[in-house]
């Protein structure tokens, strides 16, 4: 297997929300990749699309939404391609294929695992943990009731459940957050996937536990050789734990690269201003923050040309509210939308 | 920087603050056991200086603020207030009477500013309320005109009065609700997670703005937050509760730098520092939060503590000035090494 192939790759992605009152254009041309064995993190702030990128993905976007371009291509394994030669593997554009058809329902769980955003609705109130991860042992891997149940006693065991045959006997609402946070991890893992997607795993769980999931992540990813894709709006987070960053931005990719370019060496005005607007542990304390001027416009009300303009200290006029910039790479790491770096000629 | 001046008479001043609440089990409803969210609570505030306020989910730092504010009325214990007449009063146990008027000198700010205000009234009825229920300014155009002072000092155009809260972003609405928390010229200003529920590009903005107000109005400030980047950026001194208690306070840098709770250590090496660099290495914290209603024997953190000897079990430890303005509830306070946080220098 080629590790620089990537197993992911969406191009030009747009989902749009065709509502009454206007329509939202929740990911707008979102391209990027995602290899074997990384971590990929997409930070942004609210309703920015990081969410609707990810359901596009594994196409479970809800009505009234809408793939109305682009292609994610997925490198799919054949019915005996487990050994990692690469060899029973193709890419699929998973954009044309029938979302509740067989060869979707396969990819989502099997291949692609995703733990959501609200863990609490992941779960069925009524079922135990271990009944939800037996059912989805058994839906993908064939094997026996009983072997299946040993399995998910190991999967808790892995992900550092302490007593894991007690949780197996639990309802979700039993546990506490960090417990629960640490089921779904084992339910998105019960499959074997190749890519874990985590819509901000860590939001609604205290800063020790956040910190026991990072490492698990990492560790898991590490045993796995998974891929990857962590979604949060916090740059401390992304900083601990992606080894490449996506930066979006009502619905558009601002900025690309490596984690240590994104963190020393910003290019995107949008990048950089909010680098500096957050409080860091090592910042001065009680000095005035710069601030990013102004808020993030309603999604119906998408400015004109790039939608960062009317926040943008570097703002050009006649440019940047003209024409939108397209993702450009600057050097062999980092790739920019901004007319900084390229001439105006972008998409109208 | 630690502005604590020595001597001074606190603006506020908590000691052995307790609140219970009762369990109730039955038809009957019958008390069968006590949440201790608060239990034996000592903090006190100077004039002009910011507390913060920190620990994990369910730790009691709302029910503390809402105790001192008399949003909720305490168990036990003294609340000592220094009045604007220079009396010293216990809010704790004043008759509902007499902690009326001092509402005008204490206020709140909640996390989510789009739940605290009215979406029925407009900007001008919101702002003005407090001086139409407590103060009693019956003259609509005195209030107009206050109002419109108080927009102008918080950053938002006066015009916008006629408005109703739903036309304005969230970082808008903080502003408004800050508006409102200073139209009685409060000198406490209690703020509960107060950028929380804002978005990152935005937070800073209001960060700056709580610094300005302080500055220019001599506020005092109870901030209650998660977030240790934003408490280490706003905040003079800082208190760390674990399970309704207080583990350690301490002027800022020392708390961040020379930790001297495990738990308070534990919590330092958990953030995530925006710094890909600065990787945190430590193994974090095992285990879950307690349940206060089921609380631990001993120090209640003992049975994560990675230094836990037999005494930590048996014996509650007592909270100990150890250094001026250093305070610190555990049995081995004096023989452990602790590292604050991940990747700085203990420099001081
Ligand atoms: N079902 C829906 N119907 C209409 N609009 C939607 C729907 N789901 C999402 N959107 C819109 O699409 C945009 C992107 O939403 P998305 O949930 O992807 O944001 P996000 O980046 O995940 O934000 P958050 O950090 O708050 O989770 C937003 O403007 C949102 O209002
Ligand atoms: N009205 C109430 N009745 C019973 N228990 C309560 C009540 N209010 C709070 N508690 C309990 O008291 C404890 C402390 O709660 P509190 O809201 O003060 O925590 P917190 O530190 O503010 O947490 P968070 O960070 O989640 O806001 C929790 O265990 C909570 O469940
Ligand atoms: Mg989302
Ligand atoms: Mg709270």
């Amino acid at each position: 297997m080629n590790r620089t192939t990537p197993i992911l790759s969406v191009r030009n992605l747009k989902t749009y929300f065709l509502l009454d009152e206007g329509t939202v254009r929740a990911v707008d041309g979102v391209s990027f990749d995602v290899v074997p064995g990384q971590v990929v993190g997409i930070v942004g702030e609210s309703g920015c699309g990081k969410s609707v990128t990810i359901k596009s993905v594994l196409r479970i976007v809800e009505e009234p939404g809408r793939i109305v371009e682009g292609e994610i291509y997925f490198r799919h394994q054949g019915q005996n391609g487990r050994d990692g030669s690469g060899a029973n593997e193709d890419f699929v554009d998973l954009v044309p294929l029938d979302a509740h058809g067989k060869r979707m329902r396969s990819v989502r769980g099997a291949e692609i695992a995703l733990i959501p955003q609200e863990p609490m609705a992941a779960f069925s109130p009524v079922h135990t943990i271990g009944d939800q991860l037996v059912e989805a042992i058994l839906l993908h891997q064939g094997v026996s009731a009983g072997e299946a149940r040993q399995r998910a006693v190991e999967r808790l065991h892995e992900v550092g459940v302490p007593s894991p045959e007690e949780c197996v006997n639990a309802y979700s609402w039993e546990l506490s957050g960090g417990l629960r946070q640490r089921a779904m991890i084992a339910m998105a893992l019960s499959c074997n996937p190749r890519l874990l997607i985590a819509d901000e795993p860590t939001t609604a769980i205290d800063v020790t536990t956040q910190a026991q999931i990072l490492r698990l992540l990492r560790s898991l990813q590490q045993q796995h050789n998974m891929a990857i894709i962590f979604i949060t709006h916090d740059l401390g987070v992304i900083a601990q734990i992606a080894d490449y960053v996506v930066v979006m931005y009502l619905g558009r990719v601002m900025e690309t690269g490596p984690v240590d370019d994104i963190f020393h060496d910003p290019q995107h005005p949008y990048t950089k201003a909010l680098l500096k607007s957050i409080p860091s542990v090592q910042s001065e304390s009680q000095k005035f923050l710069p601030t990013i001027e102004g808020s993030i416009p309603h999604p119906f009300n998408r400015p004109s040309g790039c939608s960062f303009h009317p926040r943008c200290v570097e703002f050009m006029p006649d440019v940047c509210n003209r024409r939108t910039p397209i993702p450009q790479p600057i050097n062999d790491r980092q790739s920019v939308s901004c007319f900084l770096y390229h001439d105006a000629a972008g998409e109208d | 920087m630690d502005n604590t001046v020595e001597n001074e008479q606190p603006l506020l001043e908590v000691k052995d603050l307790k609140k219970y609440f009762p369990i109730r089990k039955g038809f009957f409803k019958k008390t069968v056991g006590h949440v201790r969210a608060v239990d034996e609570v000592d903090l006190y505030i100077n004039e002009g200086e910011t507390l913060g306020l920190v620990g994990e989910s369910g730790c009691g730092k709302t029910t503390t603020a809402r105790c001192i504010l008399r949003a909720l009325d305490p168990t036990d214990g003294e609340i000592l207030f220094r009045t604007g007449a220079g009396l010293v009063v216990d809010v704790a146990t004043l008759p509902e009477s007499e902690v009326r008027p001092l509402r005008r000198e204490m206020q709140m700010i909640f996390q989510d500013p789009f739940a605290s205000l009215n979406p029925r009234m407009n900007l001008l009825d919101i702002v003005a309320e407090p001086m139409l229920v407590i103060d009693g300014v019956k003259d609509r155009e005195e209030r107009t005109e206050r109002v419109a002072e108080l927009l102008r000092l918080v950053g938002l155009r006066p015009e916008y009065m006629q408005r109703f809260p739903h036309a304005f972003s969230g970082g808008q609405r903080q502003r408004i609700v800050i508006a409102r928390a200073l139209a009685l010229n409060p000198r406490l200003v209690v703020a509960d997670e107060p950028v929380s529920a804002l978005d990152v590009s935005v937070q800073a903005q209001v960060l700056n703005l709580m610094l300005r107000l302080q500055e220019e109005l001599h506020l005092t400030y109870l901030f209650v937050a998660h977030d240790l980047s934003v408490v280490k950026h706003i905040c003079d001194r800082v208190t760390v509760m674990y399970v309704g208690k207080i583990v350690e306070t301490a002027p800022t840098k020392k708390l961040f730098y020379q930790p001297k709770h495990p738990y308070t250590a534990a919590l330092m090496s958990s953030v995530p520092v925006a710094d890909p660099r600065i990787r945190s290495a430590m193994t974090p914290l095992e285990g879950d939060v307690p349940s206060p209603a089921d609380p631990p024997s001993g120090c209640y953190f003992h049975p994560r503590c990675p230094h836990a000897v037999d005494v930590c079990s048996e014996e509650p430890p007592a909270l100990e000035e150890i250094s001026p303005n250093h305070y610190v509830s555990c049995h081995r306070v004096y023989e452990l090494e602790l590292a604050g946080i991940a990747g700085i220098p203990a420099a001081e």
